[in-house]
């Protein structure tokens, strides 16, 4: 609904207070906002260490290059970083997931940490899952 | 226990300023004092120009909105005393023109409030000799929490995304277009829908949450608008897998 | 009546992408970016890991792995940049920015994960 915005007629000086484009470091709750949009940095990141893994499955060599690139000291940090992020993402997402899902039970609507709880038995199981594939292989 | 606290009020009278300033006022601080208490002090004891709303003083109304050291809030439900030392920074609310002092101009919500129709919507009415649209307790129960909504604004200014584009249709309004949805006696949803999802109405909101952290009546407008994006969503799909039929 | 707005495709996929990033994403970036770096764990051998990434399903699950949270990435991106930077006016440029680099992403993981070894 793209209303264009509408004000009354004749009108005495309004004053408009602009706002600035630091908006978000005004109030901690706007910074977490934005951290939280920024995690999707570390997940596209993610993307390319896996296609980079993929690409390496070409022979031994290639393979065993992209471990030895992987030990680079500054990757580390910055992949501790995206972990960092990767686990806020992963806990705002469950947790703001019953919001927008209101899920009902005979006419009752289930509570919030109903809804949010198992996810977060899921990915426990599936991370496991994940580890013991890559560990064991198939 | 201090005696007074002192409260910074925004000042805008366009016959004088240019833009807002500050001016202080000291005002005795009670302990069953709210803000909206100690401005209509001000106003009869210190400088009868000071303009604000208010109503009710009982957080019904929905007109002492105002930005309280940088928080929107009910002015009626904010005691003095939990901003002890002080002092108090009163501001009109964020994200809309101000018209004098606290006063801000709100007709742009008016407008989109009524785009979202929000009212009870048939096919067909009808008539009173056959009685009432009855409801059960718990067809009452899914959408009950969307129509405590006083619009009182806090939840506008709060939202960023409002502030930075004004063509957004905004927390309270979308809350009540999905209060009216829920309602088991309305049937206007493919309506509210159309006007809705076409366009960056609901799409504009990036979940920053605010807007339901200051609801000083529990509404959760973030939450009714990502509902109302899934629908949109469920709807999407439904009219392309399925060309006819598929709606209601 | 045509629904021409492409915005509930773009949601969906950015709801999908995240769902899939929640899940997947934190244990991956923690073996392969920390653990097997610094030794906490053993890396899997070529083998291993080859004989795993070939299976038609894993190439599968990666291709899920990989599209969805382009997406997602791509959604968010574009909103950050418009709100923390307040840059709607670039618009069409930062969607094409976005949701292309997502799109080459897709094909760049659909003919690697075609084309291993």
């Amino acid at each position: 609904m793209k209303q264009p915005v509408t004000y009354t007629l004749y009108h005495p000086k309004w004053y408009r207070r602009p706002m600035s484009t630091y908006w978000w470091t005004k109030r901690w709750r706007y910074l977490r906002f934005i951290l939280r949009e920024l995690s999707s940095i570390s997940v596209a990141w993610t993307v390319i260490l896996l296609l980079l893994l993929i690409n390496s499955m070409g022979d031994e060599a290639m393979y065993a290059g992209y471990l030895d690139w992987l030990q680079s000291p500054w990757l580390v940090v910055l992949n501790a970083f995206a972990l960092v992020f990767l686990l806020f993402h992963t806990v705002t997402w469950f947790n703001l997931a019953p919001r927008a899902m209101a899920v009902r039970l005979r006419g009752k609507r289930l509570p919030d940490w109903a809804v949010a709880a198992p996810n977060f038995i899921a990915w426990a199981v599936l991370s496991a899952g994940v580890v013991w594939f890559v560990l064991k292989g198939v | 226990m201090a005696e007074t606290i002192v409260l910074e009020v925004a000042r805008y009278r366009p016959e004088i300023e240019a833009e807002p300033a500050f001016e202080n006022f000291e005002v005795p601080c009670r302990p069953d004092w709210v803000v909206l208490d100690a401005l209509n002090y001000i106003k009869d004891a210190i400088d009868g120009t000071l303009s604000f709303r208010w109503s009710c003083r009982m957080g019904v109304c929905g007109s002492c909105g105002m930005m309280v050291n940088g928080e929107p809030k009910l002015t009626c439900a904010t005691f003095l005393t939990d901003y002890l030392p002080g002092p108090i920074r009163i501001e009109p609310l964020s994200n809309f023109p101000i018209v004098r002092d606290l006063i801000i101009e709100m007709s742009d919500f008016m407008t989109k409030l009524q785009g979202v129709k929000p009212w009870i919507i048939r096919n067909e009415d009808l008539p009173v000799s056959q009685g009432e649209y009855r409801q059960s307790p718990e067809q009452l129960e899914t959408y009950k929490q969307f129509s405590m909504c006083i619009n009182c604004l806090l939840c506008y200014a709060a939202c960023p995304v409002y502030g930075l584009d004004q063509h957004f249709v905004g927390p309270a309004a979308l809350a009540l277009a999905q209060r009216y949805n829920l309602d088991s006696r309305d049937e206007g949803e493919a309506q509210r829908l159309e006007i809705l999802s076409e366009h960056e109405g609901i799409w504009g909101c990036t979940f920053v949450g605010e807007c339901s952290v200051v609801c000083p009546k529990h509404v959760d407008p973030a939450g009714a608008i990502q509902q109302y994006k899934l629908k949109a969503v469920t709807e999407w799909f439904k009219s392309i897998l399925l060309p006819r039929g598929g709606r209601d | 009546m045509a629904r021409r707005s492409i915005e509930p495709l773009l949601w969906s996929l950015f709801s999908a992408g995240g769902v899939v990033s929640a899940f997947f994403m934190p244990v991956l970036i923690f073996l392969f970016g920390i653990a097997f770096p610094l030794g906490l764990i053993e890396a899997p051998g070529f083998q291993s890991i080859s004989e795993l990434i070939k299976h038609p399903i894993t190439r599968l699950v990666l291709m899920v792995v990989c599209i969805f949270p382009l997406f997602h990435w791509a959604h968010r991106f574009r909103f950050t940049l418009y709100d923390g930077l307040q840059i709607k006016h670039l618009n069409e440029v930062i969607a094409v920015v976005c949701y292309g680099g997502a799109l080459f992403g897709t094909v760049l993981a659909g003919y690697l994960l075609w084309n291993i070894g």
